[in-house]
């Protein structure tokens, strides 16, 4: 489904190398997980991915079932099915919360050809995506994460994602700033959304998500590349023993 | 030629193509109008209170050609349940008019009126418009009350069942309406104003209100969008106790607009809210000048100017709260802000606080920014196409003025037109 070959990426700004070479293939209905030391590059790979400005590929590859997702725009990627759950979720005053999912559900049906969302519908279907994540009518009404807790905005991240329904969902850091109430309801989130169809890229620096959400392939990244690949168990080993051992490991 | 001579020949090129009405009690106040016109002298360039914005095709003899524009749209307000008046390049059309009767309220000609020996609008007419002359001169306004050769006289007694649609056609390219309204608020009484079009190539526009105690005023505006059209309009208002004016305006187009609010609260618990949206493509000058006085205890206004600007247009607000001595537990709020939506256009403020009571709450805020690419990357990332996502943080930017308007239905009118203009643009 991902395909990411030999990606090479550099700041635009500044001559800095950030991905030398990242090489990454996760199939529909698998879980992969990205671990790895701060400033190894994970979120500049789910940026990349998902077109933000500020980076320049300079060598290599990403497709999202055969679809070049470099040459399209943020929201050409996501209407062919790419969704980033962000790190840090943007607060947008004065756009409400519902008109925006309803926009971009909308927008991203019209992308495919397919028939709008009734208002009617929409509404139906957010209310109940909305309350397995418990977020509240008043939650839904306010303008865009605005004044929301780290926890609501990470369920609100989810509910976009729910709503929306990618192929392939990249959740960067999705783990930062929960407590472990709030990290269990985010996790049954995505793990409601795990379907042979799909397929998740979950970045984090901790184990513990990876408790909830079960990945089926772990990768190692560092210094721009993914140095380590293995099963679940891997992840227990940096749990264990942190990054040194394999980074030692691999030099 | 001396500064102040040129100023007098000037002015006087202006009025010698002007017609003082004759006759009925207008005649003194027109007079008098004229006296302080001449002793003020239209504005010029090197004038403080005109430094943003040049007065010249606002103040010259011959008036500046503006060519008509036809809009596809719908005109605005049309499909609400309303009392319809019309004027066509400043005059008034009956045909195209309601009939002026309506229960709550009475409505007149500025002719008709002034023919009677005893009217209620006697004692307001270039009174208070008179009144906004201290401390700051505004020459168009006593031009307005001299020459003015239409408008209406609005007296509310009740609530009226519908709002009063003011719609102002503009026909002519070479067109000079001036037009002075005057509306009276009865205690306890309430009414809807609704103003819209370009009115004329040229448009001076007066507006003097007294809002009686418990009396309530809506004024709800949306000039034209004949991209040529030229405007200067004044509202005067005087309110009293428990009274409440609120005032939006919409601002599409228009290559040079001045909008004066003078606004004096003198009854205790009188609240004011003065509030404008404004978008501006290329040659497009847009100025809202603001001055609202605190004269009585525990009073509330509130000025929220945003504006919209792209392709080297410009926008202006000068907006000023005085707060008099004994005007205690004043809370006033002011705030303008210009979102820049390339490096070719300009905001220029000059907000300011003149405050003489000890126990009162003032603030007020002035920015100028560009589109936050945070936000717009966000929403991009969800599917929303860079030109929509642009148009939604642009509205989300202009909400707090809109939201200003207490009817819904209204707001809802007023969103919908932004909506097409952005759109339009894309």
């Amino acid at each position: 489904m991902l395909e990411i070959k030999n990606l090479h990426v550099k700041l635009e700004e500044e001559d800095k190398q950030i991905l030398k070479g990242v090489n990454l293939s996760v199939e529909a209905g698998k879980v992969h997980a990205i671990m790895g030391p701060n400033g190894s590059g994970k979120s500049t790979l789910s940026y990349v991915l998902s077109g933000r400005d500020g980076y320049e590929v300079t060598e290599g590859s990403a497709t999202l079932d055969g679809d070049d997702l470099l040459a399209l725009e943020p929201e050409e990627r996501a209407a062919a099915g790419l969704f980033l759950a962000f790190q840090y979720p943007v607060e947008i005053p004065g756009v409400g919360n519902m008109t925006f999912l309803r926009t971009a559900v909308n927008a991203q049906r019209k992308a495919r050809g397919e028939e709008e969302m009734s208002a009617a519908d929409f509404l139906k279907e957010v209310r109940t995506r909305a309350k397995a994540l418990k977020i509240d009518a008043e939650m839904l009404k306010r303008p865009v994460n605005v004044g929301f807790s780290g926890g609501e905005k990470k369920r609100n991240e989810i509910l976009q994602m729910a709503m929306l329904e990618p192929k392939m969902c990249i959740l960067d850091e999705t783990d930062s700033g929960l407590d472990v109430d709030a990290m269990k309801l985010v996790s049954d989130g995505v793990n409601a959304l795990r379907d042979e169809g799909r397929g998740f890229l979950v970045i984090t620096h901790y184990q513990r998500l990876l408790d909830h959400i079960k990945p089926d392939v772990v990768h190692i990244m560092a210094d721009g590349r993914i140095i380590k690949t293995g099963g679940p168990e891997l992840a227990l080993e940096v749990e264990q023993n942190g990054y040194a051992d394999i980074l030692s490991e691999v030099q | 030629m001396a500064l102040a001579e040129r100023r007098i020949s000037a002015t006087e090129a202006r009025i010698a193509g002007l017609e003082l009405p004759r006759g009925g009690w207008t005649e003194a106040a027109r007079q008098d109008a004229l006296a302080r016109l001449r002793a003020m002298g239209l504005p010029e360039r090197r004038d403080e209170y005109w430094r943003f914005t040049r007065p010249d095709t606002l103040s010259q003899a011959e008036t500046p050609r503006a060519a008509l524009f036809k809009p596809e749209e719908t005109e605005i307000f049309s499909d609400l349940d309303r009392l319809k008046i019309v004027f066509v390049d400043g005059v008034f059309d009956a045909a195209q008019s309601d009939d002026l009767s309506l229960e709550g309220v009475t409505v007149e000609r500025l002719a008709n009126a002034s023919v009677t020996d005893i009217h209620w609008a006697r004692d307001l007419y270039g009174t208070l418009e008179a009144r906004g002359q201290v401390p700051v001169q505004r020459p168009f306004a006593a031009l307005n009350t001299a020459f003015a050769t239409d408008g209406l006289m609005i007296h509310v007694t009740g609530k009226p069942s519908k709002p009063i649609s003011l719609v102002y056609v503009h026909d002519s390219e070479t067109s000079d309406a001036i037009l002075h309204h005057v509306v009276k608020v009865e205690p306890g009484a309430e009414v809807t104003i609704l103003e819209n079009g370009p009115a004329a190539a040229r448009f001076n526009k007066c507006m003097e209100i007294d809002v009686a105690d418990g009396g309530k005023l809506h004024l709800i505006r949306s000039q034209g969008r004949d991209h040529e059209r030229r405007a200067v309009t004044h509202l005067f208002a005087r309110l009293g106790e428990e009274s409440v004016f609120k005032a939006f305006t919409l601002t599409v187009n228009g290559v040079l607009t001045r909008n004066e609010a003078f606004v004096e609260l003198t009854g205790d618990d009188a609240t004011v809210h003065v509030a404008g949206a404004c978008v501006g493509d290329g040659d497009f000058h847009h100025d809202d000048t603001v001055f609202i006085t605190h004269d009585a205890v525990n009073c509330e206004s509130r000025q929220v100017f945003k504006k919209v600007l792209r392709n080297g247009a410009t926008g202006v607000f000068q907006g000023k709260i005085l707060v008099k001595e004994g005007a205690q537990k004043t809370d006033g709020y002011q705030i303008s802000q210009s979102l820049l939506l390339d490096g070719d256009s300009q905001f220029l403020a000059k907000p300011e606080l003149e405050i003489y009571a000890d126990d009162v709450a003032c603030s007020h805020g002035s920015t100028s920014g560009a589109i936050d690419e945070e936000a717009l990357f966000y929403l991009r990332s969800r599917g929303v196409p860079a030109g929509a996502a642009t148009d939604l943080l642009t509205l989300a930017f202009l909400a707090e003025a809109v939201d200003e308007i207490e009817d819904p239905d209204l707001a809802a009118d007023i969103v919908s037109r932004l909506e097409s203009w952005l759109a339009r643009r894309r």
